[in-house]
This record gives C-alpha cells, sequence and structure tokens, in this order.
C-alpha cells in the first residue's frame, strides 16, 4: 500500500475480512478474505460490479450488517490500531458518527421525514457530547453553511420532503461530518442524483476531505468517478479485493484481467453511467464459488490453476519494459503483461 | 392543512348525509308502523291515520327525508316511542357514560399494545416476540364477554379490588375499560409491530445507527415517531369495532352507556332511538376519522403542508 507523505501506520487496515450470510439456501460467504488499508488523508476508491461486496464491506466496517443474518468468519477491522470487530457495542455506538462518519446510495429516503434537517445534525453533535440545544444547533447551521447548503437559518426548519435529492445529500453530508470524523464512507454517494449534481456532490467530498483532513472510502460503479477523487483503487470482484494501485498506475497500466475488462468497457472520460458496461459471463452469486479465483470463469486468461487455488493479492511490477511500480498489488496467476 | 381540513371536513358530511338516509330508509323496512306505535296497539284505525298525518308520515318520502334532515340539525332525533320523551335527552343522558369507557378503553389499548408491539419488533423473530404475539392474538379472539365476565370474577369478585360492575368512579371504569382494552391492545400490538417492523426498515433507520444513536433511540424515536402514525390513524378508524365491543361491555357491567341504550331499543323496535343511535354513532367515527387525520397531520410534516 501507498502510505501518504510519510503517515506510516493506516487509519484503518481490514484484514483477510471474510462475512457470511445465513439464507433459506444455506450459509453463503459474501466477503471472502477482503484486505484493505486506508491511510490519514488518503482517498480509497472500491470499485466493482454490482453484487461483488462493497456495501458489505463498508457496513461491516459500521457493524451495521444485521445479525442474524450476517456473521463474521474471519479477519479483523483494525481502525487506528483497535480491533473494531472486538468493541463492546457500546464502544462501537461511540464511534459510529464521530470518528467513522457514513453516507449512502440513497439521498431521498435517508433522512428521518419527521423530523427537520437542524434536529438531525444536531443530533449527531448531541450523540457523542459535542454540543446540545441551542449550540448544537446554531453548530449544525454552521455545518450546513459548510456543505453548501443556505440559508442555513431557513434550511435548519425545512424537513427533507422540503428539499432536493443533491440538497438531501448535503445535509447527509452535514450528519456525517459534525463530529469532525477520521474516516468518512461515502456508499455510492451519487448513483442516485443527476450528473450535475453528481459532480457538485463530488467536488464537495474533495473539498471538504481537504478542509476536514479525513480520510475518504469511496464506493462506487464509476470508474470515472475514482478518476477525479481518488489517490488509491481497490477493484472489488466476487467477495476479494483483485487488483489495487494508485488511481493513475491502475488506469495506466491494469494488470488483473477483471480490471483491464472494466476499463475496456468503461464509458470515455467525463460521460458517466450508472452501470457498468458488462463483461461476458456473469458474477458468480454468493454459495456459487469454486474454490479458486472468481473471475475464472469469465476470464481469457484462465489456466488451470485458477480454478483449483485462489490467487493472493500480491506486489506485481509494471508491465513489461517499464521500471516495477511499488504498491501495486493484483489478486491473478497470470496476470496481463 | 387548512385546505387539506377543508377538504377532510366536505368528506364527512357527506359521509354523515349519506348515514341519515341510509337509517331513513332503514326505518321503512323494519316490520313496525310508526304511526301505530306512537298511537298505541288499542287505537282505531282512524286515530292511527290521524296521527299518520301529524307526524307527516302520509307525505312522499323526499319530502318526509327533508323534515327529517330539517329536525336532526336542530338536534331533534324524535321522540322515543317506549320512553315518551325525546330521543336527544335519552342519548345526552348515555353518552358521557360510553365517552367515559372509551377514553379508559383507549388508554388501555394504547398502554397495552403500543410497547407489546415496538417490543415484539425490536426483537423481530425471537422467542419473545413471537410469545407476545401469541398473547396479542388471544387479546383479539377471546370473546369480550368471557374476558369480561373473568375478569369481574377475579378481580371483582375473588380479589375484591373492584367493584361488581355499575357506574361511579374510577374504580368502576377500571374493569370494563380493561375489558375493551385487551381486545384492542391485542390488535394495535399486532399493528404497531408491523408498523414498527416497517419502520425499522427504513434507510432513515440506517442513518440514525450511523450517527451513533443506541438501539432504544433508533426504535423509538427514529422508527417509531414514523410508525405511530398509522397507528394513531387506526384509533379512529377503530371507533366501528368499538361500538360492538361498547354494547358488549356495557351489557356485563352494568354500564348505564348508548351500548344499553341501543341493545334495549333494538328488543322494544323503538325506531326513533335505534336511528338517534346509528346517527350519533355515525358522527363519532366521522369525528375519530378526522381527529385521526388532524393528529396524523400535525405528526408528519408531509402532510401538514398540503
Ligand atoms: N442480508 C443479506 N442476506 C443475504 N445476502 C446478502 C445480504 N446482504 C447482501 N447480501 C449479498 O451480498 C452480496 C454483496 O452485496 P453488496 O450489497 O455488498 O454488493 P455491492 O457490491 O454493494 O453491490 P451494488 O453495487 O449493487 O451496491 C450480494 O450478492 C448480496 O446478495
Ligand atoms: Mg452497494
Amino acid at each position: 500500500m501507498i502510505p501518504k507523505d510519510g503517515a506510516s501506520a493506516p487509519l484503518l487496515a481490514i484484514e483477510d475480512l471474510a462475512v457470511s450470510f445465513g439464507t433459506e439456501s444455506g450459509r453463503v460467504s459474501v466477503l471472502d478474505g477482503v484486505n484493505l488499508s486506508i491511510f490519514p488523508g488518503q482517498a480509497v476508491g472500491l470499485v466493482g460490479e454490482s453484487g461483488s461486496g462493497k456495501s458489505v464491506t463498508a457496513m461491516s466496517v459500521m457493524r451495521l450488517l444485521p445479525s442474524p443474518p450476517s456473521r463474521v468468519d474471519r479477519g479483523r477491522i483494525l481502525f487506528r490500531g483497535q480491533d473494531l470487530l472486538a468493541l463492546p457495542a457500546g464502544k462501537m455506538r461511540a464511534m459510529r458518527g464521530d470518528r467513522i462518519g457514513m453516507i449512502f446510495q440513497e439521498p431521498m429516503t435517508s433522512l428521518n421525514p419527521t423530523f427537520t434537517v437542524g434536529f438531525q445534525i444536531a443530533e449527531a453533535l448531541a450523540l457523542h457530547g459535542k454540543a446540545r440545544g441551542v449550540a448544537a444547533h446554531e453548530r449544525a447551521g454552521a455545518l450546513l453553511e459548510r456543505v453548501g447548503v443556505g440559508p442555513a437559518a431557513r434550511r435548519l426548519r425545512q424537513y427533507p420532503h422540503e428539499l432536493s435529492g443533491g440538497l438531501r445529500q448535503r445535509v447527509m453530508m452535514a450528519i456525517a461530518l459534525a463530529c469532525d470524523p477520521d474516516l468518512l464512507i461515502a456508499d455510492e454517494p451519487t448513483t442516485a442524483l443527476d450528473v450535475t449534481i453528481q459532480a457538485q456532490i463530488l467536488d464537495l467530498i474533495a473539498r471538504l476531505r481537504a478542509e476536514f483532513g479525513m480520510s475518504v472510502l469511496l464506493i462506487t460503479h464509476d470508474l470515472g468517478v475514482v478518476a477525479e477523487v481518488c489517490d488509491l483503487v481497490a477493484v472489488m470482484y466476487a467477495g476479494r479485493i483483485v487488483e489495487q494501485a494508485s488511481a493513475a498506475r491502475l488506469f495506466a497500466a491494469p494488470r488483473h484481467p477483471y480490471t483491464l475488462g472494466l476499463m475496456e468497457s468503461a464509458p470515455k472520460l467525463g460521460q458517466r453511467v450508472k452501470e457498468l458496461p458488462t463483461i461476458p459471463g456473469m458474477v458468480p452469486p454468493p454459495g456459487k464459488r469454486g474454490p479458486g479465483c472468481g473471475f475464472v470463469g469469465r476470464c481469457g486468461r484462465a489456466l488451470a490453476r485458477c480454478a483449483a487455488e485462489p490467487p493472493p493479492l500480491a506486489p506485481v511490477g509494471g508491465p513489461v519494459g517499464s521500471s516495477a511500480s511499488p504498491g501495486h498489488e493484483a489478486a491473478c496467476w497470470n496476470p496481463v503483461p | 392543512m387548512l385546505r387539506f381540513l377543508a377538504r377532510r371536513l366536505a368528506q364527512s358530511v357527506l359521509v354523515i348525509l349519506g348515514v341519515t338516509l341510509v337509517t331513513f330508509l332503514i326505518s321503512f323496512a323494519v316490520p313496525a308502523d310508526p304511526a301505530r306505535m306512537i298511537a298505541g296497539r288499542s287505537a282505531s284505525a282512524a286515530e292511527v291515520a290521524s296521527v299518520r298525518h301529524q307526524l307527516g308520515l302520509d307525505r312522499p318520502l323526499p319530502v318526509q327525508y327533508l323534515r327529517y334532515l330539517g329536525h336532526l340539525v336542530r338536534g331533534d332525533l324524535g321522540r322515543s316511542y317506549v320512553q315518551r320523551i325525546d330521543v336527544s335527552t335519552v342519548v345526552e343522558s348515555r353518552l358521557p357514560a360510553t365517552l367515559e369507557l372509551m377514553a379508559g378503553a383507549i388508554f388501555f389499548e394504547l398502554l397495552l399494545g403500543l410497547p407489546a408491539g415496538a417490543f415484539s419488533a425490536a426483537r423481530r423473530g425471537t422467542r419473545a416476540d413471537k410469545g407476545t404475539m401469541v398473547l396479542s392474538f388471544i387479546g383479539v379472539s377471546a370473546p369480550q364477554f368471557v374476558v369480561g365476565l373473568l375478569l369481574l370474577y377475579v378481580f371483582g369478585y375473588l380479589l375484591d379490588l373492584f367493584p361488581l360492575g355499575g357506574y361511579g368512579g374510577l374504580a368502576n371504569l377500571f374493569l370494563p375499560a380493561l375489558t375493551l382494552g385487551i381486545a384492542g391492545g391485542g390488535w394495535y400490538a399486532r399493528q404497531s409491530r408491523s408498523s414498527m417492523v416497517d419502520a425499522l426498515r427504513q434507510d432513515y433507520v440506517r442513518t440514525a445507527r450511523a450517527k451513533g444513536a443506541g438501539e432504544w433511540r433508533v426504535v423509538l424515536l427514529h422508527a417509531g415517531r414514523n410508525a405511530v402514525l398509522p397507528v394513531i390513524a387506526m384509533i379512529g378508524l377503530d371507533i366501528g369495532n368499538f361500538m360492538q365491543g361498547v354494547v358488549v361491555v356495557e351489557a356485563v357491567y352494568g354500564w348505564p352507556g348508548i351500548g344499553q341504550l341501543a341493545w334495549q331499543a333494538i328488543q322494544q323496535l323503538d325506531i326513533p332511538v335505534i336511528m338517534g343511535v346509528t346517527i350519533v354513532a355515525a358522527v363519532a367515527i366521522v369525528l375519530g376519522n378526522l381527529l385521526a387525520d388532524i393528529i396524523t397531520g400535525a405528526l408528519d410534516p408531509r402532510i401538514r403542508v398540503r
């Protein structure tokens, strides 16, 4: 991984995380050994097709997956060196919204329709003892101004249904950032919005990341978004990270056949789509994955070994003839040259 | 909100007009001749005819209906055949007792139903949830006269904690209100559970958790505030069901309310009283619905502005 500017310890380190769900047809493994680190101040993009486990990864960090049916089978989630999975419920509750903020894909429904915007932001402050009553309300107003929702005095008294989707997502940002978190997890924050609003929200995330000095985990379908906002990109496929590198590096020289497929089918720069264009074949659904690499059925470069043995995420050099690129890792037995 | 209320008010007036028309028509379908009832069994045909003329019963139906409406608007519900006094006087004397009983019953319904439902929803799928739902099912389906007699026997007779029926203070109210409240509470437990389960699935609940809200705050405040809306709307809608229970419970406990009045009037074919009670009940149901709308509107900002 690439530490940012000399920072040595990762803020968040997901180590070999495996999560499964109990379903009618038995227990299915959804995450199968996810490794991902985010250093302080870094923005990491998590991309992958629908169903690859991006949201489950994010919700695992927040420990918000319903259990049952979900279960963590192995792994650790270290936040500043402390394993979140081992925290008692009360301590974990204190983390949520305070040290780790989260925004979601559904701005229209993520705010409570029966409370004012002001109440919902002030509540985040009050829950973590940052401010109460009038003071909390004033700080909520200041937060609204920072996320570009004004005039705050009027907005504070409004209800979510009075705001557009873009404004609601900004309010969600204000809630997530209320306690000045170290990490913001944004799970497809722009997918449900109009294209012009998408760009505004992304700009806002980029600007606030600098202002608040926080790390960002940005989950998206959209490679264009990643190129714009992220330092580092992790590509997820069938419950594993199959490749990660700096954004520039990944776009210049993808090594995993899946990443290459994504890029080749990606729309031209600046043109955004809701779904990634398709690669032939289907993501094997959880429970239908073989012992080997999840991509084997769709891969043109598959070897006999690929179906039998899962490739570990390992450092890969640059393409033939170029200098090696540190921090570039791929999980592939037969990487793209 | 004002326009919304005005529209609902207009709808309510229409509904009540409809009820008056139906009760008016039904009074003709009943095998009892009002003129004969008033003139008395021994009256001659000529006497009956003169009474009929006096009452306007020989006029065309639409005219009779308009006259009837005119009386209603002035608060005149007609005269009881049996007691020979104004129906409005009879109803007025019985109404407070029934209203008191209803207030007590609603208190118990909500006291038993809402927490049970919220608890069940929060513990969805567990044994505690199933147990609570079985209890609520028993509450809903147990015949009210059985529950009433059982409570009367145990708490009134064996333990001697409450009077054995009759009308008076809070002690008299407790058991009849509880009897109605057990049935209603079971029903509310189911309604508030499903309403709460639904609310707990919403995205804003996930947001509340992501903010760091604790489990009970999420359930009671974030989901609860949304879940309670449909349940409150039901209190108003529920008044219709309620009326049936009131008849039974008033009989078991000798509670001198509208239910008893209706029961006696039906047995005696005292049509003006039956019609009067029907209209009062209809007005109560319509008012209940209206009240439900107002409360829902006050709690739900999306309705408030519409
Ligand atoms: N509660 C659940 N019970 C059973 N399976 C689940 C549950 N939640 C998620 N899954 C499974 O986990 C897999 C990964 O889901 P996840 O939501 O993480 O995908 P994603 O990468 O976020 O996709 P998308 O881009 O569509 O949001 C899916 O196949 C899904 O069916
Ligand atoms: Mg997702």
